[in-house]
């Protein structure tokens, strides 16, 4: 625990803090569901956040970094360094549970194993039904793809495996 | 001290990722329809991301004030090393299809390479970029099979599209004098890639064409008449406005 400009903070509540920050294209997801934050160290007045990017080029990269800038000095910290790491690679595999769960209510499909490459099949995150079809390997965002389910007739988009 | 060998070889992946990445870009808006539109306009966004992580590395390197957007925006045509390929217009659709699937072929097996590079940076770069190439190889694949083996104009235009390209697919496996020691074994791609991008042609019903005159210069910066025009588009509002921002 670090005392700081009046403030207590400790891993916990920056941690706290940066859940309540949404990905700017999927604003169900915060940027700790998706696994974007990698790591934050806290030393004697400085803040360090580590992040890393989905996609190389990810337009809401910086966005991002800017929002936890803003969220971040409202705890009080001024001193604040985001670090962008390239390395590990991020993966579809971070993504908490949670936030599986999340897109599944707001009309995305999941990353799902059985889907490696998007391909028909993909459960319907409005119906369930697997009777759906890939549309497009290429969805709204670079994470996406696009497809249709065949019985409820929605359009919906999958988080594709990464 | 630099590596200058090191540094001009981030430079030519840095530009050959910029250049494709604004040429798939002009056709936002443009594509033959919704999905495809989107399709290569995410295509343009992953490969001006990945020169984004080329060209912030440079910086570092060069550790003399110089940015992504100073290596984008200021330098001058002879400075870009990026392939012909790259740069060769967009044509139609079977053209721009031929183009990109004709370099995801070829990065995808760079990158397998460049991912165990010595350099840790390179490396994690091109491990990072490798998922998204697979999508473009997939991608490009499949409409060039599609365009080839479908209508009568179809396969004309992808015949006329090979014509158009193949004089430039050479120089990627011609080492420039800073790329010999980057521990990229380019005979090895040649071989693969070759066989590749045959299969996919005969798929396509389509030959690859032989003893065809090669051009070259890209990596060197002796460039096509086509890069001039796009940096003066790509580069217009810094040289007229310096050190605008938005």
């Amino acid at each position: 625990m670090v005392t700081m400009n009046n403030i207590i903070a400790d891993k916990e509540s920056v941690y706290a803090c940066l859940q309540e920050i949404a990905d700017p294209e999927i604003p169900v997801l915060s940027i700790i569901d998706l696994g974007i934050v990698r790591n934050i160290q806290i030393t004697d007045d400085e803040l360090e956040v580590f992040i890393t990017s989905t996609y190389t080029g990810c337009p809401a990269m910086d966005m991002i970094a800017a929002d936890i800038r803003m969220k971040l000095s409202s705890l009080g910290f001024t001193k604040i360094k985001i670090t962008s790491l390239i390395s590990p690679i991020w993966t579809t595999d971070w993504m908490s549970e949670e936030g599986k769960r999340k897109l599944i209510e707001y009309g995305i499909a999941p990353p799902d194993k059985r889907f490696l490459i998007a391909k028909d099949g993909v459960d319907c995150p409005h119906c369930q039904s697997s009777n759906t079809r890939l549309i497009s390997e290429f969805g709204s965002t670079a994470c996406k793809a696009l497809f249709q389910c065949n019985d409820c007739q929605e359009p919906f988009d999958y988080f594709k495996c990464h | 001290m630099m590596n200058n060998n090191l540094f001009n070889y981030t430079l030519h992946l840095a530009d050959t990722t910029l250049i494709l990445g604004q040429r798939n870009a002009a056709w936002c808006g443009h594509g033959p329809v919704l999905e495809q539109d989107i399709a290569i306009t995410n295509i343009s966004l992953d490969l001006i991301g990945q020169s984004r992580s080329f060209y912030q590395y440079a910086a570092t390197q060069k550790a003399d004030g110089s940015t992504e957007d100073s290596f984008a925006y200021l330098r001058s045509e002879r400075e870009f090393k990026n392939c012909l390929l790259v740069e060769q217009p967009n044509g139609d659709w079977a053209q721009t299809i031929l183009r990109q699937f004709l370099f995801s072929s070829f990065q995808h097996l760079l990158f397998q390479q460049l991912q165990n590079n010595k350099d840790a940076t390179l490396a994690a770069i091109a491990e990072k970029s490798l998922k998204e190439v697979t999508y473009h190889l997939r991608w490009s694949s499949e409409w060039v099979i599609r365009l080839g083996d479908g209508t009568e104009e179809s396969r004309n235009k992808m015949l006329k599209a090979i014509t158009e390209l193949w004089p430039f697919t050479g120089e990627q496996f011609i080492p420039a004098t800073y790329e010999e020691n980057m521990g990229i074994n380019l005979l090895s791609i040649k071989e693969v890639w070759l066989k590749k991008v045959t299969d996919i042609l005969t798929e396509a019903t389509l030959q690859v064409p032989e003893n065809i005159f090669m051009h070259t210069g890209g990596k060197n910066g002796i460039h096509t008449e086509q890069l001039g025009f796009i940096l003066t588009e790509l580069q217009y509002i810094q040289k007229t406005y310096p050190g605008c921002e938005w």
